[in-house]
């Protein structure tokens, strides 16, 4: 954010808000079998908010800046902001979600209670956007308790023993998060008062950490426990690997979108944000970061290697993708700060794809094992290359998205004078290559056959008039995700891409 | 009418209207006790414009000033609870108008006027004689109404009357003690001439107890387990909501007053909180415990009780005490109505699936899945998480914690909720399907409407207040509490 | 001592004795007069703040134990019924279970 943004106040951030909150609710009160009102009301709103989204975009790039603030108690307001950053995560929430609620219509088609999973699931994006829109660490807290709250449901929903288990480890992990998040932001407000981000760091909290530097070592490390549960920082990751139980839409949100992406939205928020690059270094918290990200980083891929579900395999990956965020957020360079940024649009896009088609493996062929996917590429092979281009890019290689954020990262770590974040990245780079190549070539590569048969007796026929391998609700998604996953790679230079986007906000951090 | 007169509306209607029901018709005295509850509401938003336009609104009965006549007295605290009484007692009422059982029998209406005027007036009582007197008929009232719950709930409404009676006699010794010291009972005039440290203790520490009783403050609490289950739906949520609130406000005015003019006002604060602290985790304990909807509830309530008097120490320890008398009792109003909410959604389940026990409460979600969403919703607020009126309550009594130094309580503060909010899951859960098997829900019958709509109203309150609370608290500040009458 | 201490402390031993009572004895009748003997204490602690010497008594604690007379008659009046109910019902007091 430069000096010459302009602010106006606006109710439009309110209405982004709204453009979920209002189907929730309407939803909550539709009968089951009025699938057709649902769908459209669903649709509606995902629609509405990728629309308002893409008008806001051109105007908050020219330096313009939307404020909704209205008081909350006396001296403490709740307030709203569309800066670059912000519209950055919203824009990914509102495309991703689109996606999402395309493919979980077909998902759960003909399944139960579905005007309850798509009231909170409405609800969920609602929390993300208000995460994403917060412009004071009070806004962010009660948006980000509000994501706890509305995921539980989407986590529990089949309602099964395996689920309900699932949902109360994650809500034992997120609410106590909750509480370290709420004893930061409480006692940074109580010391500084309101907390606004500013990029760049607020000079209240600088006046504050020269004042009494232990304290806010203390309420940073806090506040980065209260995010980093959500973040799935190492060891507050365990969460994420029970929470697969949840139905594929579901993992697919969490993992691409709502949860993981807030997590570590709120991450740099507070490192940049409210702390300041230069400011959290110097109270030591920054190498911290990094060495706690670059732990998970490695743990998460060495603990994805072991897994043979494949919905696991994922979950972990995501544990290790996500604090690549974390890390660029922990260097001290602009370029850094950009990977990080990006990477949030790349892996969110590279994540969901893998977790669709994970999804229309189970639900087309019931598979869930990596050992079962033997040959079905030529079964599902639309399914197949959407994966294999996405499991590519989470690899690195150019020219998938993936690669812009490992190279931007790289770069990072030697203009901050870190060197040794190339080897942790190159280590990372192996190990999802040893757990992703393996999968790809299971899937394209015939098992080996005793009869004379061809493999087709293998799986059994589409059983669709189509012709198509599964319905199209559910394969138009990934293919359009797997497909910006190449167009974010290809098209990186383009004006508006996310990596030119992410390079606008990495620099709005340095003032 | 002038704001002055407008005072006696709360304490005289219900009683006016309790008096009629007794003879009246089941439909015609619920009716009037909803009008007189809305009326009561207006009211009190009439005076929390008049107290903010000018501070504390006084009243001098008959026209005759205290030490000789009785003086009431509406400032912001006084403006807040009236308002909770108002909705609590509407949706009590709303629900036992719409089916008799939830009210325990006839009795109910004119027990409810008398327990309504009694707690609005100890809302706007000024001196601790009247105080005694308005607790009394609130307690005989509410023993009553608890034993409306037909022969089995006899002996708990009897565990309930000895223990509360003993408090009045200890609270009654303390309105002794504070005439023969003073010379008056009227407060804010006790406060001018008390000089005797030790006597002014012993009067905070009698009323400390007295009111402990009244409101089941660990290690007085044995009885609200045993009474708030047995009652009605309709009582339940009446006790838990607003009767138990009487006495934490006297306790409140009595060391508001009193509590500057002695040395052990603050280690007796201090017990005080210890005792809260104690009650919110035998409380949370014991809920996550327990295997009848209703007996959660009640434990629910007990640990509440701990956080509504965790203010007390905290007002004496911090710099600006005005931040944790306002949290502390934006805490109450919270938990008020989303007790409440609770208690009335719980007594539609248990009617509905014909056991209160959670086991027996298999599939209720399916058929009453928004009566289940305000046990959720209201759990939420208790939880203090936001975007509920409890986490407005909790927020600030963390500032006030931080203000003080206080780390104890703050980690109270912020680890209770986690309890509360186990017990809470714990009761949704319980109403869950087995995985696809919905033949239990097909056989339940939904209750009436009202009966469904009620509690979610509650809850969508607690949410609303919990977004836009700076209104409640420019009214609580605008006649602050500690700066005097 | 003077009459008034003695008032004093013979109230306030009975006022603790009435309490303990209550809170010890089983049988629900006794419980209840062991609670109108402890307020008979607090009617007479009340009753020596009464005095003022010489002249006549203080009006205001009279009017306080009158009231404490009335509000105990009407305790006692609903307890009796509820304490019949209770009996009534072959039910041992303290075995309500939550």
């Amino acid at each position: 954010m430069n000096d010459d943004t302009v602010t106006v106040m606006s109710a439009l951030p309110v209405v982004l808000l709204l453009t979920s909150f209002v189907p929730a609710l309407l939803i909550f009160a539709l009968r089951e079998k009025q699938t057709v009102l649902r769908t459209t009301l669903n649709l509606a709103g995902a629609i509405a908010k990728v629309v308002l989204v893409l008008v806001l975009i051109p105007r908050v790039v020219a330096g313009e800046e939307l404020r909704t603030e209205f008081t909350w108690i006396p001296g403490l307001d709740i307030v709203f902001v569309t800066d670059t950053f912000s519209l950055f995560f919203v824009a990914l929430s509102a495309g991703l979600w689109l996606a999402t609620t395309i493919y979980a219509v077909g998902y759960l088609e003909g399944s139960p209670n579905r005007s309850r999973f798509f009231g909170f699931f409405s609800l969920c994006v609602t929390a993300t956007v208000g995460i994403a829109l917060a412009g004071n660490l009070l806004t962010f807290l009660i948006f980000f308790e509000l994501l706890t709250l509305v995921t539980y449901p989407l986590v529990a929903h089949r309602g099964t023993r395996a689920a309900l288990r699932g949902a109360r480890i994650y809500l034992a992990y997120t609410l106590s998060g909750g509480v370290a998040l709420l004893l930061g932001v409480a006692w940074l407000t109580f010391e500084v008062g309101p907390v606004e981000f500013r990029a760049g760091g607020i000079p209240e909290v600088a006046e504050f950490a020269a004042r009494d530097p232990l304290a806010a070592t203390v309420i940073g490390a806090v506040l980065l426990l209260g995010v980093g549960v959500k973040a799935a920082l190492f060891p507050l990751h365990g969460w994420l690997p029970i929470a697969m139980v949840a139905p594929a839409p579901v993992s697919a949100l969490l993992h691409a979108v709502a949860v993981v992406k807030a997590g570590a939205f709120g991450i740099i928020r507070i490192v940049e944000d409210v702390y300041g690059l230069a400011l959290f270094a110097e109270l030591g918290m920054l190498q911290v970061l990094a060495v706690v990200a670059s732990v998970t980083i490695v743990y998460g891929s060495v603990r994805a290697l072991a897994q043979d579900d494949l919905k696991k395999r994922l979950a972990y990956s995501t544990v290790s993708q996500v604090s690549y965020i974390a890390l660029g957020a922990a260097l001290l360079s602009p370029i850094a700060t950009a990977g990080a940024i990006v990477h949030m649009v790349n892996q969110g896009f590279m994540k969901i794809t893998l977790f669709f088609c994970a999804g229309l493996f189970a639900e087309e062929l019931k598979l869930s094992k990596i050992s079962q996917l033997a040959g079905v590429g030529r079964r599902m092979p639309v399914t197949s290359a959407a994966f294999t281009v996405a499991a590519l890019g989470m690899i690195g290689l150019p020219p998938f998205a993936g690669f812009i954020s490992k190279w931007a990262l790289g770069l990072g770590g030697l203009d901050a004078g870190q060197p040794w974040v190339i080897a942790v990245l190159l280590t990372s780079t192996i190990l999802n290559a040893a757990y992703f190549l393996p999968i790809i070539a299971t899937i394209w590569t015939s098992p080996r056959s005793e009869a004379d048969g061809s493999d087709d007796d293998a799986f059994p026929a589409p059983a669709r008039r189509s012709g198509w391998e599964a319905p199209a609700s559910l394969l138009m998604p990934a293919v359009a995700t797997a497909l910006f996953v190449v167009l974010f790679g290809v098209a990186a230079g383009w004006d508006y891409s996310p990596w030119v986007l992410a390079q606008i906000v990495g620099e709005g951090a340095w003032p | 009418m002038t704001a002055s007169s407008l005072v006696l509306v709360p304490v005289f209607l219900p009683l006016v209207v309790g008096a009629l029901s007794a003879v009246l018709s089941r439909r015609a005295a619920a009716t009037l006790t909803v009008v007189a509850a809305a009326v009561t509401l207006v009211t009190a938003v009439l005076l929390g414009i008049a107290v903010l336009e000018s501070g504390p609104v006084p009243l001098e009965v008959a026209g005759w000033a205290p030490p000789v006549g009785i003086l009431l007295a509406a400032d912001g605290l006084s403006v807040v609870m009236i308002g909770l009484s108002a909705v609590a007692v509407l949706a009590a009422a709303l629900v036992a108008a719409a089916d008799d059982h939830f009210a325990g029998g006839h009795a109910f209406w004119p027990l409810v006027g008398a327990a309504a005027a009694a707690v609005n007036g100890v809302f706007v009582a000024r001196d601790v004689f009247t105080a005694f007197v308005l607790l009394e008929l609130l307690t005989i009232a509410s023993v009553a109404l608890v034993a409306l719950g037909g022969a089995r709930s006899a002996a708990a409404a009897l565990r309930y009357l000895f223990v509360a009676v003993t408090g009045s006699l200890f609270f009654l010794l303390a309105v002794a003690l504070t005439y023969g010291h003073t010379g008056t009972v009227d407060l804010a005039r006790a406060a001018e001439r008390a000089d005797d440290t030790v006597i002014v203790g012993a009067i905070i520490a009698l009323t400390v107890v007295g009111m402990a009783a009244k409101t089941a403050l660990f290690p007085l609490h044995s009885w609200l387990p045993v009474a708030h289950p047995a009652a009605p739906t309709a009582v339940s949520a009446l006790l838990s909501a607003l009767v138990i609130k009487a006495s934490i406000v006297i306790l409140w005015r009595v060391i508001e007053y009193l509590g500057p003019h002695t040395d052990i006002a603050a280690p007796l604060a201090t017990v005080v909180g210890i005792a809260g602290a104690a009650a919110v985790l035998w409380g949370g304990i014991l809920a996550l415990r327990r295997d009848r909807l209703k007996s959660i509830i009640a434990y629910s309530t007990v640990a509440q009780v701990g956080y509504m008097v965790l203010l007390i120490p905290l007002v004496f320890a911090a710099s600006d005490p005005q931040v944790a008398w306002v949290g502390g009792i934006l805490i109450t109003v919270a938990h008020g109505v989303a007790k409440a909410a609770m208690f009335l959604a719980a007594g539609a389940l248990a009617s509905a699936a014909g056991t209160s026990q959670l086991d027996g409460l298999e599939g209720t979600i399916s058929r009453m899945p928004w009566t289940v969403a305000a046990i959720g919703l209201a759990g939420v607020s208790l939880a203090g998480l936001p975007p509920t009126l409890g986490f407005v309550g909790k927020w600030m009594l963390v500032q006030a914690s931080l203000d003080a130094g206080a780390w104890w309580w703050l980690a109270l503060l912020l680890g209770g909720g986690l309890l509360t909010f186990a017990y809470t899951a714990r009761m949704v859960k319980a109403t869950f399907n087995p995985p696809g098997d919905f033949s239990r829900a097909r056989e339940l019958t939904r209750p009436a409407r009202t009966v469904t709509i009620v509690p979610l109203a509650l809850a969508a309150v607690s949410v609303v207040l919990g977004v836009i609370p700076w209104l409640l608290i420019e009214v609580l500040s605008a006649a602050p509490m500690g700066g005097g009458a | 001592m003077t009459t008034l201490q003695l008032f004093l402390y013979a109230g306030a031993f009975i006022l603790v004795l009435g309490v303990v009572a209550t809170m010890l004895v089983r049988d629900l009748i006794r419980r209840l007069i062991a609670l109108n003997v402890a307020s008979g204490g607090v009617m007479l602690l009340l009753l020596a703040l009464a005095d003022r010497g010489d002249g006549e008594p203080d009006p205001v604690p009279q009017a306080l134990v009158l009231t404490g007379i009335v509000v105990m008659a009407a305790v006692t009046g609903i307890a009796i019924v509820l304490a019949r109910r209770v009996e009534r019902l072959d039910d041992d007091l303290e075995e309500v279970e939550p």
